[in-house]
């Protein structure tokens, strides 16, 4: 009895996560779908869902329109360059917070994850001018910057929990056997942390890759990435959905078929260590 | 050398005191063990030593020269932790020669150190594995053989056979003293095991809530408790305390008697009581007896194997010369 109570249990949880799983995905699939589909297929009522003539038109367009390749090329320099900035700052730091707390530690990473709640635009206005000021703005630096500063408490965070993971008999050990702070972190913490670090510099990459509101609003043309790429193509007028898709599928699928391949890393990134 | 000296240190853990004012030499080339039930500050003690916590005040010197504020590199000491604490990134030849290489040796130096320590704890054949493919034993000899080939001045030992099972952790023990033997280099080594402690120290020092109850022997402590806490820590199974008229009758206010110093008969004793448990050794059999109105349960180590069994009256005469007398705080009396 009890054995067929588990397997029902199982199916209908199984068919939930399904079903949850797919109306997740369903825009992406949608988008996917539209970017084949001609403009007038892509606005038919009702909706065409895998019967239209699937064509490459609008790959074509959107490629000869823009230079796709600068976009990607600026995506990845920034949120490349945004998560190894990070990890320079946010290594030192999450070891001092993890292994020589002191009174306030746990005051101060709630408060640098309280940054975090604020909305983005509350700080615009004040971060547009300072750009002005230091001429940042449009630039690769800038972005790149400000997208390392936004994501850093989460880089901290992650690194904190996975450090703390760490031992600290392992740490006095080498400290006995005469290793200097940095040959501490340099010989003995980071490899020891490689699978933590690697599954923070993943999401976090995701994460700068996909950030929109400032890489939209401190940028034009010059140090424009993929999302201004998308959104290029969102017109007012809204009347090219196909193109709109196919610039999105494209902005996207680095990162989906990233993710793809990371998925084991990327789950105990989300978890934030707590599964092994 | 070796020589550590500890001067009024005192430890404070937020405002809680855990080690008051201190002072203890260890001299070069000894085996000095501090032993004493868990949360003592034994530990602690060590890991000032080992300069791994801050003194609250008090001074250390190591070989003479003040080490308070010498970080743990400096202080040409070697440690072996209760985790064994290894690299478990690096095989057991880079664990090994990670001090070697942290000390900037030459190549050739690091190699003929490590294939000497390898073959003394008999680990040649293991060199090329991570720690997380060895027994326990096996990790516990890599984190002897990063200790010494360092050659350091002294030797801290942190618990480091409690994670060992017993049939290991005796051969262990007589391998550290057989490494002390060897090298004559100042060992000081903590644990909670009272067995351990009689077995390989030079030095034994007591602790209790950070303060030290006594230093001696062994064989001092044994013969010649200078409290009741050392009375009933030292020796196994644990002396018998007795307080009462028994204990009036000589003088003192507690009298303590080891099992091994009571004699038993089925008639004519000074004291008598009923069996309880008898554990049947072999070489030797222990009684816990109970009724004897002197106090809950004596116990009796006798020797060979003498046949009463449980619920048996015996009769039980303590040696004289053997009693130990103790006043109203617990103290010795001579």
């Amino acid at each position: 009895m009890a054995r067929t109570v588990t397997t029902n249990r199982k199916i209908i949880n199984t068919a939930a996560a399904w079903t949850i799983g797919l109306l997740i995905f369903f825009p992406i699939l949608w988008t996917i779908l539209t970017s084949f589909k001609s403009e007038a297929t892509a606005i038919a009522d009702p909706p065409v869902f895998l019967f239209f003539d699937w064509s490459l038109e609008n790959y074509r367009v959107v490629l000869e329109r823009s230079d796709y390749g600068r976009f990607l090329l600026n995506s990845v320099i920034i949120a490349g360059g945004s998560i190894i900035l990070g990890i320079i700052v946010a290594v030192p730091a999450a070891w001092s917070m993890a292994f020589v707390p002191g009174k306030y530690t746990k005051d101060i990473l709630l408060w640098m994850l309280s940054t975090k709640m604020l909305p983005a635009v509350g700080v615009l206005y004040p971060i547009y001018l300072i750009f002005i000021k230091m001429g940042l703005l449009d630039s690769r630096i800038g972005l790149t910057v400000i997208l390392m500063l936004i994501n850093l408490p989460i880089i901290v965070w992650m690194l904190y929990t996975y450090f703390r993971e760490i031992p600290g008999e392992i740490l006095e050990a080498a400290r006995m056997d005469g290793a200097t702070l940095r040959e501490e972190i340099v010989y003995v913490l980071t490899p020891m942390a490689v699978p933590g670090i690697a599954s923070t510099l993943l999401l976090n990459f995701i994460l700068a890759w996909n950030e929109a509101f400032w890489t939209l609003n401190l940028t034009a043309a010059k140090a424009a990435p993929l999302t201004a790429f998308i959104a290029s193509y969102s017109s007012p007028e809204g009347l090219f959905y196909a193109k709109l898709s196919a610039a999105s599928t494209m902005a996207i699928a680095p990162i989906l078929i990233l993710g793809w391949f990371s998925q084991k890393q990327l789950v105990r990134g989300l978890t934030f260590g707590a599964v092994k | 050398m070796g020589k550590i000296q500890l001067k009024q240190v005192t430890k404070k853990f937020g405002d809680v005191q855990v080690i008051p004012p201190l002072d203890l030499t260890i001299e070069d080339g000894e085996f000095a063990v501090f032993v004493g039930p868990s949360g003592c500050g034994k530990s602690t003690l060590l890991r000032m030593i080992a300069g791994l916590e801050d003194l609250t005040t008090g001074t250390i010197a190591i070989d003479d020269a003040d080490a308070t504020d010498t970080p743990p590199a400096k202080r040409g000491l070697a440690m072996v932790f209760q985790s064994y604490a290894l690299y478990p990134h690096m095989s057991v030849r880079k664990n090994i020669a990670f001090p070697l290489r942290m000390a900037k040796m030459d190549k050739a130096e690091q190699d003929r150190r490590i294939a000497a320590a390898a073959s003394a704890l008999n680990l040649t054949d293991y060199l090329d594995r991570r720690p997380g493919q060895l027994s326990g034993g096996q990790r516990q000899r890599v984190a002897i053989g990063r200790a010494i080939v360092r050659e350091p001045s002294a030797f801290l030992f942190d618990e480091p056979l409690s994670n060992l099972d017993a049939a290991l952790r005796v051969g262990m023990r007589l391998e550290i003293c057989e490494m002390h033997e060897r090298l004559k280099t100042t060992m000081i080594y903590v644990t909670h095991d009272q067995v351990e402690a009689m077995t390989m120290a030079d030095k034994i020092v007591v602790l209790q809530a950070g303060v030290i109850e006594q230093v001696g022997s062994p064989l001092e402590l044994y013969h010649a408790p200078r409290n009741l806490f050392v009375a009933g820590f030292i020796g196994s199974p644990k002396m018998n305390l007795i307080s009462g008229p028994e204990a009036a009758k000589r003088d003192a206010v507690t009298i303590g008697i080891r099992p091994e110093h009571i004699d038993v008969s089925d008639s004519g004793g000074m004291w008598q009581g009923k069996v309880g448990v008898a554990e049947h050794l072999g070489s030797d059999t222990f009684f816990h007896i109970h009724d004897t109105g002197l106090a809950e349960m004596i116990t009796v180590r006798a020797p060979g194997e003498v046949s009463f069994r449980h619920g048996d009256t015996i009769h039980l005469t303590p040696r004289a010369d053997q009693i130990h007398r103790f006043d109203a705080e617990g103290l010795r009396l001579s």
